[in-house]
């Protein structure tokens, strides 16, 4: 099944290559008739996982970033720090800027899947030269770890 | 290339055929499909776990089978470098003991906790056979969490069998030997000074933790095996005795004068009454209680100060005595609970007990006199029957669950098959070497799970590759789901095996326990992130809270300890993903090393020998970068004034 998803991915990919800088209608023609829901995900920068949407709310939730901060002292700033540098990992500042918020959960909870399957999550992978370790973060706990990134972003 | 695969695979079908026939030697008792029945293909599970005792080695291993193949040592009652059990501070008090701390010991018997009768696969308690002990061993963790001594005993032989729902563990002395209390007495006062004590200790059916409930007090003499007792014979324990002789010298032949040891009968309920009513004496003693907290991950001792003793020869009516022919070893309770299955290992005929005839018999008083104020019943009136021509020398009895027994040969070294109804002799196997304990699983409960007999051998000689003088010893596994026996398995074991349980794995390996929770980690010293990470001087302790994730130990560079600290390296491994562990050490660690499940801590402690910068490393190759994982403290000459920095990655901060 996999097997058959990469080469209908690699398909469409080369018919898309091929239909570079034809008409409109040529364009058309080549979007892939049958995406996965998989496949729609990756390909609007949401990576993959269980998290298809986050509802993100102004102000930020308080609680929610105090709980962030102290999963993230635990669990995360071992590789990950709030600046711009990268230690292990990327450093966090910009994340919620660069990355969707489907994409910063997916790859807290689903990292082994992401490292599989997404393109961004392999680059990051090449860079670091460290696999993100899997550590055990719930999709509550991703979601209070992406409003304290928020909140580490300067956002209010 | 096929055919000539094909034509190279004939000659050597041909030539082993006729290596076989010249030799008649070690490799003729398999079959043709034996490779197939015990093969499991690579990267598959085996069907059932099989925990195994260690012998002199002192800890418990677990195989798989139909494979054979080692899974695990679990670190029981002896010191394990693989992962610092004993040595990590958080470890040493499970080796406690009121002898002062004991790094080995001589692991002997075990018993998978019970339901019902029927194997749950939530505990698996193992006995120390030299300074006399129970372990509790957690079947999620596959860790031990429990050690409880046990007072007034010579040697933790007969234990830990267990009653139908692990309501009691049991304790029999191998050695009488005088009470705690009065220990000065002269060794040929033996009859007159000396007891035994069959010990039974309380299981609470929540938390598993153990107690000594009471000790019946018996005469001086040997107690070897016991079984529990199931469906009708439920309330009742079955220990075997050799030296009813009394004996305290030359037991070879002393301890084999009387035609008749016996099978002791104790009828636990009624034990229970006495207990309730405020019977028995209560003593003082001092023994040992270690349990594990798995949430500070941290071993400690608590001391117990009585043991309650009831006397058979005051309290009526729960204790009696069975004759058994010539120093019977196994005591062995069939399926149907109905059968109690007595091996004398000097006898020529396998005894069966009918535990409907003993209570006929306890009703009728039924009796052949009395052992020092204990009734015996009558052999012809307890008796079911016994096996004729069994074969030389039969120690142990499992049971498979269509009304058949195995009962392992250690003299004429086999495997004998018989029915517990009829007594007939069924079949027989070849065992290499000089079989002593031998396995079905779940072959000692109200439900075995067959399919297997395993046998446990003392010898191996040629069996394998020789490696000098001290060989392996072995198991080997035969099929059974057929009339005949048939041989298709040796595996290599770990020590000396003697009795094992084998467990399908499906009651065990769906709870077994990945991770510990960084969340739940209630360890005094943990640093549960890097922010927590630091280094403390109390006085000449120096404590360092140290985190470990891939590739990086925090602090890594330590300065302002001196010669003379007492360092103590509390390493928190941050990782919260299945196999990820990491371990530690430190140039000159006396202490060896620790290797940290994820989400665990432990401590490696070093004392700080002289001045210099030391290494030291992550143990356990954990990643791409794992030789990175490395740092160092510096060692400054006692009074020095080094201020005491730490950090990781940045200028250390002081």
């Amino acid at each position: 099944m996999k097997a058959l998803h990469s080469f209908i991915l690699l398909l469409s990919l080369t018919l898309a290559a091929c239909g570079g800088g034809t008409s409109n209608e040529s364009e058309a023609q080549a979007t892939p008739p049958a995406m996965t829901p998989e496949e729609k995900m990756l390909a609007e920068g949401k990576g993959v996982g269980e998290i298809k949407f986050v509802e993100l709310k102004t102000p930020l939730e308080a609680e929610r970033v105090d709980r962030g901060k102290a999963i993230y002292d635990m669990k995360c700033a071992a590789c990950h720090k709030l600046t711009d540098k990268r230690f292990v990992g990327p450093g966090f500042q910009d994340v919620t800027n660069r990355r969707k918020p489907e994409w910063i959960m997916n790859m807290v909870t689903n990292v082994e899947v992401m490292l599989e399957k997404d393109e961004e999550a392999q680059k990051l992978l090449q860079l670091c030269l460290t696999r993100m370790p899997n550590q055990n973060v719930s999709i509550g706990d991703a979601r209070d770890i992406l409003e304290f990134m928020r909140s580490n972003d300067g956002e209010k | 290339m096929k055919k000539v695969l094909f034509f190279a695979g004939a000659m050597l079908l041909i030539v082993v055929a006729l290596y076989q026939c010249k030799t008649k030697g070690a490799a003729t008792a398999t079959t043709s499909d034996a490779a197939e029945k015990a093969y499991v293909a690579p990267g598959t599970h085996d069907e059932f776990y099989n925990f195994v005792s260690g012998g002199f080695n002192g800890n418990v291993s677990v195989y798989g089978l139909p494979s054979g193949r080692l899974l695990k040592i679990i670190p029981t009652f002896t010191v394990f470098p693989e992962n610092g059990y004993g040595f990590s501070e958080e470890t040493k008090a499970m080796l406690t003991t009121s002898h002062g701390w004991i790094p080995w010991d001589d692991q002997h018997h075990m018993s998978v906790s019970e339901t019902d009768g029927i194997q749950d696969g939530r505990w698996l308690f193992a006995n120390a056979n030299n300074t006399p002990r129970v372990a509790r061993i957690d079947l999620t963790t596959f860790k031990t969490v429990e050690i409880l001594e046990v007072p007034n005993s010579g040697g933790n032989h007969s234990s830990p069998f267990i009653t139908e729902n692990t309501e009691y563990v049991v304790a029999g002395t191998r050695f009488s030997v005088p009470l705690d209390g009065k220990p000065d007495v002269p060794i040929d006062s033996y009859k007159e000074n000396f007891n035994g004590t069959l010990s039974f200790i309380s299981v609470d059916p929540g938390n598993g933790h153990m107690k000594i409930a009471f000790q019946v007090l018996m005469p001086g003499m040997a107690f070897d095996l016991a079984r529990g007792g199931r469906g009708p014979s439920k309330d009742w324990m079955f220990f075997s005795c050799y030296n009813s002789e009394q004996a305290n010298t030359l037991l070879e032949v002393n301890a084999s004068q009387n035609d008749k040891d016996f099978i002791i009968a104790v009828n636990w309920k009624k034990a229970e009454e006495y207990v309730k009513a405020g019977q028995g004496k209560r003593m003082t003693t001092r023994y040992a209680h270690n349990m594990l907290n798995e949430e500070t991950h941290t071993a400690s001792t608590s001391w117990e100060n009585e043991v309650l003793l009831l006397d058979p020869t005051e309290l009526a009516d729960f204790v009696y005595l069975m004759p058994c022919p010539k120093s019977p070893h196994g005591c062995d309770v069939d399926p149907t609970g109905k059968y109690i299955a007595a091996s004398g290992k000097l006898a020529a005929v396998i005894p069966v007990f009918s535990f409907d005839n003993m209570l006929k018999a306890i009703a009728d008083k039924n009796y052949d006199g009395e052992y020092n104020g204990i009734p015996v019943l009558k052999y012809d009136a307890v008796l079911h029957g016994e096996v004729q021509k069994p074969g030389l020398g039969p120690l142990h009895t499992e049971f498979d669950a269509n009304g058949n027994a195995y009962t392992s040969m250690f003299v004429s070294s086999e495997i004998v098959k018989w029915n517990v109804e009829s007594l007939e002799v069924l079949d027989r196997v070849p065992t290499y070497y000089s079989i002593g304990h031998l396995c079905v699983p779940g072959g000692d409960t109200k439900k075995p799970w067959g399919k297997y007999v395993i046998a446990y051998n003392k010898i191996t000689k040629d069996r394998f590759l020789p490696t000098g003088p001290e060989l392996t010893q072995s198991a080997q596994l035969y099929d059974i789901s057929g009339d005949k026996m048939k041989l298709i398995l040796d595996f290599p074991t770990i020590g000396e095996p003697h009795y094992a349980n084998a467990v399908p794995a499906d009651l065990i390996k769906d709870k077994s326990v990945k991770i510990y929770k960084l969340e739940d980690n209630k360890h005094p010293y943990v640093a549960k992130g890097e922010g927590e990470a630091k280094v403390e001087r109390r006085g000449n302790e120096v404590h360092v809270y140290m985190t470990a994730i891939r590739s990086h130990l925090t602090p890594d560079n330590i300065e302002g300890v001196k010669v003379g600290d007492d360092v103590y390296f509390h390493v928190t491994n941050l990782e919260q993903d299945w196999d990820i562990p990491h371990g530690f050490t430190i140039k000159g660690s006396k202490t060896t090393e620790i290797l940290v499940m994820p989400g665990e801590t432990q401590t490696l402690y070093w004392k700080a020998e002289k001045a210099g910068v030391i290494p030291f490393y992550c143990t356990d190759f954990c990643s791409a970068l794992h030789q990175e994982m490395q740092g160092y403290v510096r060692v400054s000459p006692t009074g020095s004034n080094v201020p005491l920095k730490f950090g990781t990655g940045v200028e250390p901060v002081q």
